[in-house]
């Protein structure tokens, strides 16, 4: 029932990167208003699939919005407003036939602080399968192990899938929350500083994991580290009060900029 | 350097009144707690000289003011909780419909209109819902129920419900718009739906507020005394037939109150007895609530 809507039969994908790898979201002339207040200016680009793309930036400089976009979930702030295309896989994703939440199964995210439920593991990771009626009983509890064994959490939590999500560390927290966005089977996932409110060792364990799910799921974080976005990522955006500075291979942007600015930037320079 | 240090000596002392004068207002209240709770105490025992304990929570007619004398709590309590039940039936789902409409669906706008209006409800006088239940709803409902006599706990007990409304909705609303806006923005990333965000995520997290909130709901109307006194009668009757006069502890006080009931008879050793029992069950009550505040307590902070 939901899969149909996002089908992407009729309308060819948008060119493809340098990489051929064919891309996932095709942004053009996006812009973003909270209000009055414009916090994204004209960003064009093209997230490629199963890669890692990384949006990089001072604080404030719009890249959470942007990735906010990208699963509508900016439509539930009052006062927010944008303008420009956005295609998934070749739809344009405000279109009005297509209802958001399924939009939502298929692009899950990932928040900048922890936010499990205050229910049991389980019940974390069960919610996306129970609430779309994915799966039931016994096949819930495999596709419950599945989705921890994804996110690695696995071993660390199979003998206390009961016992509340709250009681777990932060970065087992993070990863519980990874494991949430994958029990409904989305095909990206956004991350939203996935790693700002973690220690380095838990932090080390998800950019570990990223890679790996970087074989079968197209992965777009914001990151306010640089050198996070140096490790992980495929592309590199660098988005500086609201406008898009540069954007290309991760190596490139960082070995040798296009721009004084990323260079400034990714130099230490301001941010 | 000399008279930074007086300085600090007269700011050392300034600190010491004032903080023993707030220790003495806080001891105050306890002080005025502690005198009543001794008077119930000193009373309830003289009642208990004249009267065993068994027969009090045995007996099933309540007859003290009669000469043939009956001390059984029982009719009393039943009137007491066959309001209260009503009540609550009335409040909890009306006040939790509300408590979830404004936290969840109402636009900012609506909800700070809406809140201190429902506030002005809970500031109506019971005396004018006493009166509202007596001679509006009884005749209203008895319409509907030919059987119903003119005082009944039915009557009171909806308005009861009606007036703890607000302290149900508002408590609650204040519980589930307390539960972070992370946990929302989880449940829709998922693709969650407004109403599965408000009743899977929100309530549950809630719950510990909204519990709490409901036991001072029930507390509040065993406690509820005008609207009783006035609506469903005065006859101590041990029945749970909402269409019968009943009597409730709260109003058994009153009326033996306004009586002449001459200072230190059984009879007025009695409503001492049954004022303890009523302070005993809403203490129970204030503590199943503390203890269920603390068992959910929610950990995100």
């Amino acid at each position: 029932m939901y899969a149909s809507v996002l089908r992407n039969d009729s309308i060819s994908n948008p060119p493809s990167t340098a990489h051929d790898s064919p891309s996932v979201f095709a942004i053009q002339g996006l812009e973003c208003w909270y209000g009055t207040h414009q916090v994204i200016r004209k960003v064009s680009l093209i997230i490629p699939e199963r890669r890692i793309t990384a949006i990089i930036g001072p604080s404030g400089c719009g890249k959470s919005t942007l990735i906010r976009c990208l699963n509508r979930i900016n439509d539930l702030i009052p006062g927010f407003r944008m303008s420009g295309h956005i295609l998934f896989k070749g739809r344009e994703l405000d279109d009005p036939a297509i209802d958001p939440l399924t939009i939502r199964l298929k692009v899950g995210m990932v928040f900048q602080k922890p936010n499990p439920f205050p229910k049991s593991i389980y019940e974390n990771v069960a919610y996306g399968p129970r609430i779309w009626e994915l799966h039931r009983d016994r096949r819930l509890d495999d596709h419950v192990e599945k989705s921890l064994r994804k996110a690695a959490l696995w071993d660390e939590v199979k003998d206390k899938l009961g016992q509340n999500a709250l009681t777990l560390s932060g970065g087992q927290q993070q990863r519980l929350c990874i494991a949430r966005a994958l029990a409904v089977e989305p095909e990206v996932l956004l991350l939203d500083e996935p790693c700002s409110a973690l220690d380095p060792i838990a932090t080390g364990k998800i950019e570990e994991l990223l890679l790996e799910l970087k074989q079968r799921y197209t992965l777009v974080i914001v990151t306010h580290n640089m050198q996070q976005a140096a490790r992980v990522s495929d592309e590199t955006g660098f988005l500086l009060m609201g406008e898009l500075i540069e954007f290309g291979p991760t190596e490139k942007l960082f070995t040798t900029p296009g721009d004084s600015r990323t260079e400034a930037y990714i130099t230490g320079r301001f941010g | 350097m000399e008279i930074a240090h007086q300085h600090a000596t007269k700011r050392r002392i300034g600190e010491r009144v004032i903080s023993i004068g707030l220790a003495c207002c806080g001891g105050l209240s306890i002080l005025t707690t502690i005198g009543i709770v001794a008077v119930l105490i000193v009373e309830t025992v003289a009642f208990f000289r004249h009267v065993p304990m068994w027969r009090f929570l045995t007996d099933t007619q309540w007859t003290p003011l009669f000469a043939n004398k009956h001390f059984g709590i029982a009719p009393l309590v039943a009137g007491t909780m066959l309001t209260s039940t009503i009540a609550i039936a009335v409040a909890m789902p009306l006040g939790l419909l509300t408590a979830i409409y404004l936290s969840e669906f109402a636009k900012e706008g609506v909800r700070q209109a809406v809140k201190p209006l429902l506030e002005i409800l809970a500031g109506v006088p019971t005396v004018v819902y006493g009166y509202f239940a007596l001679l509006f709803v009884t005749p209203l409902l008895q319409r509907l129920i030919p059987q119903l006599a003119g005082f009944n706990a039915l009557s009171p007990g909806i308005v009861m419900g009606l007036m703890i409304i607000p302290m149900v909705a508002s408590l609650s609303e204040d519980a589930m718009y307390a539960v972070p806006q992370g946990l929302r923005e989880a449940a829709y990333a998922l693709g969650s739906s407004k109403l599965q965000v408000s009743l899977r995520v929100v309530v549950p997290a809630a719950f510990s507020g909204i519990a709490a909130s409901l036991l001072l709901a029930i507390s509040r109307a065993i406690g509820e005394t005008m609207i009783v006194a006035i609506a469903a009668g005065q006859q101590p009757r041990f029945t749970l037939n909402p269409f019968v006069p009943v009597e409730t502890m709260t109003a058994y006080i009153v009326q033996v109150s306004l009586g002449d009931t001459p200072t230190g008879t059984l009879e007025y050793n009695t409503i001492f007895a049954v004022g303890m029992t009523l302070f005993l069950s809403t203490l129970l009550l204030n503590l199943f609530s503390l203890w269920l505040r603390e068992r959910f307590r929610e950990q995100y902070a």
